[in-house]
């Protein structure tokens, strides 16, 4: 459909990541990745835990500095951004932490009000417009005067949101919308995503090992493993991929080429004591 | 504003914090005259001090009329020179006047007792006590007395 | 024992990089000046960091005084010497226990409840979602606590001295008899306000930045996890204890040092 090749050359893209490495301590998170962010559409990066997928948003941000590699934003090279250019273009971004990240000493109305009152100097009549607004659009309008701890996973996960498009941001970054939810309220957040892409033609990037729920609002899917990308293509292109690991990852398949046993020696010898420690 | 009453608190506990600040300054401490500080110095040689500190008590007549201010070994001389700041309000020492340093009861501190004279020259600021009395230091009393002893005895 | 020499090593290299990382922390947050909007949060600040310490520093303050009196008056009257119970207490409070005493208190209930705050935040991610709020948290989570700390410690200790002494009165005067005006009027005699006041004042300003600065440090500086904020805690209150009770001799050999 839409994902095709011809919409992701160089002036449609959003966040364009060239031969990216990035390393913590001797360990290789990233080993040369490549990848293009379409503006406008909802991209999925998608790999078995502890690939780094949550590195790859902080990388996006700014937080953390690639040890090689570009990642271009808007045309900005952001590891090689100034502080103050930094939170500038950061102001053009939104991040949906998986924890929420709301702040616990204040109340929801407060926590979607903050970026507004930190980075813009609008009176308070029109903070309460716009925060009621975003708060409208995730249904926690009623919810306003709650404080985070009286909100229940799925509620402080939509109030988080409120507070990540706020701005109005440019892009939004989802690490994990899906983990940990019940069905009632993934379904919520799934058309959250979705509606939020469609009517604000928001760029999104999904981070996510939830197969069925990506792939149903996903315009173009990225895999990672091993600190590389091992697959990419539309929904329908990766369902059909042959490639063992990708299809491993995409079935949910137990074992494969990535192996459901921890590298271990030979059961027969361990259960003989071969090695045993007196 | 949620935070209108924890700031009245703060400010509460801002001001209980320079009370006490001010009830150390005045009530604990020598604040007041160290507030005060129109004095003039005299100064007076001794031959031996014995205990005698920087901000031992200047008295007249068991009033505290100044402190020592500075204490120095005279290079020339060898003896010891006591600088004492007697507040400004006291400015009747005729030349006449004499220095002692004394002791409260047997083993308190010691302070410069004044004892002022006739003479018509009134002393003025950097001027000199010549009439001084020295530290009775307690060792030298014994020995004296344990020496002189078998003398009396005969 | 190369293995000793290499874990020796090791443990020099941390500990180096950890004092680089709070130094680090120490300059950045305070180059940032205090702006309008910052002086509200510093004062909310003060009311978690100092007005919340309160109830412990009057009580052990008056505890504290309540047994020096009673010390000091069983060992002086022994001497005949109960007129010197005010010197003594007086100096022992404003030179030493009161700006220490409150310090290591302050290091117990503000510190370490310094150090769980920031930690927790850390641990939520609700640092890093500030940054990319384009907010730096330096400026909007630390440097008011810092200036709060710093504000609170000397007032803490003067409010804590003047308990004390208050206490020893009630003690020594009220109920063992000394006389009332000897009492303070010795006080008045030896206690110096330049030598003796300004320097407890000193001290505590010191104490308070330094164990703010630790507290905040950790909490800042922890692993993102339960057991990492549960151990950065432990520190806090461990090494600005030990910071406190080391610096205090230090000062004081520079402040007393030097005999008459």
């Amino acid at each position: 459909m839409q994902g095709n090749k011809a919409t992701r050359d160089e002036g449609d893209s959003h966040v364009r990541i060239e031969d990216m490495h990035f390393h913590r301590g001797e360990r290789a998170i990233f080993n040369g990745i490549s990848l293009d962010i379409p503006r406008g559409k909802i991209t999925a990066i998608m790999g078995p835990s502890g690939t780094g997928k949550t590195t790859l948003l902080r990388l996006i941000g700014g937080q953390l500095i690639p040890s090689a590699g570009a990642i271009h934003f808007d045309g900005e090279n952001i590891p090689e951004l100034g502080r103050s250019a930094l939170y500038r273009v950061r102001r053009k971004m939104g991040v949906l932490f998986q924890s929420g990240a709301l702040f616990t000493d204040m109340s929801v109305y407060d926590n979607v009000a903050f970026p507004l009152r930190e980075n813009t100097s609008l009176p308070e009549a029109v903070i309460r417009n716009i925060v009621l607004m975003k708060l409208e659009a995730v249904g926690l309008r009623g919810a306003r005067n709650l404080m985070p701890a009286e909100l229940s996973g799925g509620m402080s996960r939509r109030a988080a949101l409120a507070r990540a498009i706020a701005l109005d941001p440019e892009i939004i970054m989802y690490d994990e919308p899906f983990a940990g939810q019940d069905p009632i309220s993934m379904g919520v957040v799934v058309r959250l995503v979705k509606s939020l892409n469609e009517t604000l033609g928001l760029t999104s990037v999904v981070v996510t090992h939830d197969v069925q729920e990506v792939s149903s609002i996903a315009d173009y899917i990225y895999v990672f493993a091993g600190g590389k990308v091992i697959g990419q293509g539309t929904p329908e292109q990766m369902r059909a991929d042959q490639t063992p690991r990708v299809s491993q990852f995409m079935q949910g398949l137990p074992d494969g080429p990535v192996p459901f046993h921890y590298p271990a020696p030979d059961f027969e010898q361990d259960l003989m004591g071969a090695d045993s420690h007196e | 504003m949620r935070s209108s009453g924890s700031q009245i608190l703060v400010g509460l506990f801002m001001l209980a914090g320079f009370a006490a600040l001010v009830m150390l300054g005045y009530k604990v401490s020598n604040f007041q005259e160290f507030a005060r500080q129109d004095t003039y110095t005299l100064i007076a040689n001794f031959t031996n001090i014995g205990g005698l500190k920087v901000r031992s008590p200047v008295k007249v007549g068991g009033v505290v009329v100044g402190r020592v201010s500075n204490i120095e070994l005279d290079n020339r001389s060898l003896t010891p020179v006591v600088y004492m700041a007697i507040a400004a309000e006291y400015d009747q020492f005729s030349s006449e006047s004499s220095a002692a340093i004394q002791t409260s009861g047997l083993l308190g501190e010691q302070f410069i007792s004044l004892t002022p004279g006739g003479d018509e020259v009134i002393l003025e600021d950097g001027d000199e006590i010549e009439d001084t009395q020295s530290a009775l230091v307690l060792e030298d009393l014994i020995g004296q007395f344990l020496f002189n002893r078998p003398s009396g005895n005969n | 024992m190369n293995d000793a020499i290499a874990r020796l090593g090791a443990g020099t290299l941390t500990f180096l990089a950890t004092l680089g990382r709070s130094g680090h922390l120490l300059i950045r947050s305070l180059l940032l000046i205090p702006g309008w909007r910052d002086l509200a949060r510093i004062s909310l600040q003060i009311f978690s960091v100092g007005v919340k310490s309160l109830v412990i520093i009057v009580v052990a303050g008056f505890f504290i005084g309540m047994v020096l009196g009673l010390q000091g008056y069983t060992n002086l009257v022994r001497f005949g010497a109960e007129a010197a119970l005010g010197p003594f207490v007086a100096l022992s409070l404003v030179r030493e226990l009161g700006p220490v005493v409150s310090a290591l208190l302050f290091a117990g209930r503000a510190g370490s409840s310094l150090t769980a705050e920031i930690g927790l935040m850390k641990a939520t991610e609700q640092l890093a979602g500030m940054e990319l709020m384009a907010v730096d948290p330096l400026r909007r989570i630390v440097t008011p606590r810092f200036w709060a700390g710093f504000i609170s410690m000397p007032l803490l200790a003067a409010i804590f001295t003047a308990v004390g002494i208050i206490g020893a009165y009630l003690v020594g005067v009220s109920w063992l008899g000394v006389d009332g005006g000897s009492f303070w009027s010795g006080m008045q005699d030896s206690v110096d306000f330049q030598k003796d006041i300004l320097n407890g004042v000193v001290k505590s300003l010191v104490f308070g930045f330094v164990v703010t600065w630790i507290a905040v440090f950790r909490g800042y500086d922890t692993l993102p996890t339960s057991e990492g904020i549960s151990r950065s805690t432990t520190q806090t209150v461990v090494h600005s204890s030990l910071a406190v009770l080391g610096l205090d001799f230090i000062l004081t050999a520079l402040m007393f040092g030097e005999l008459n």
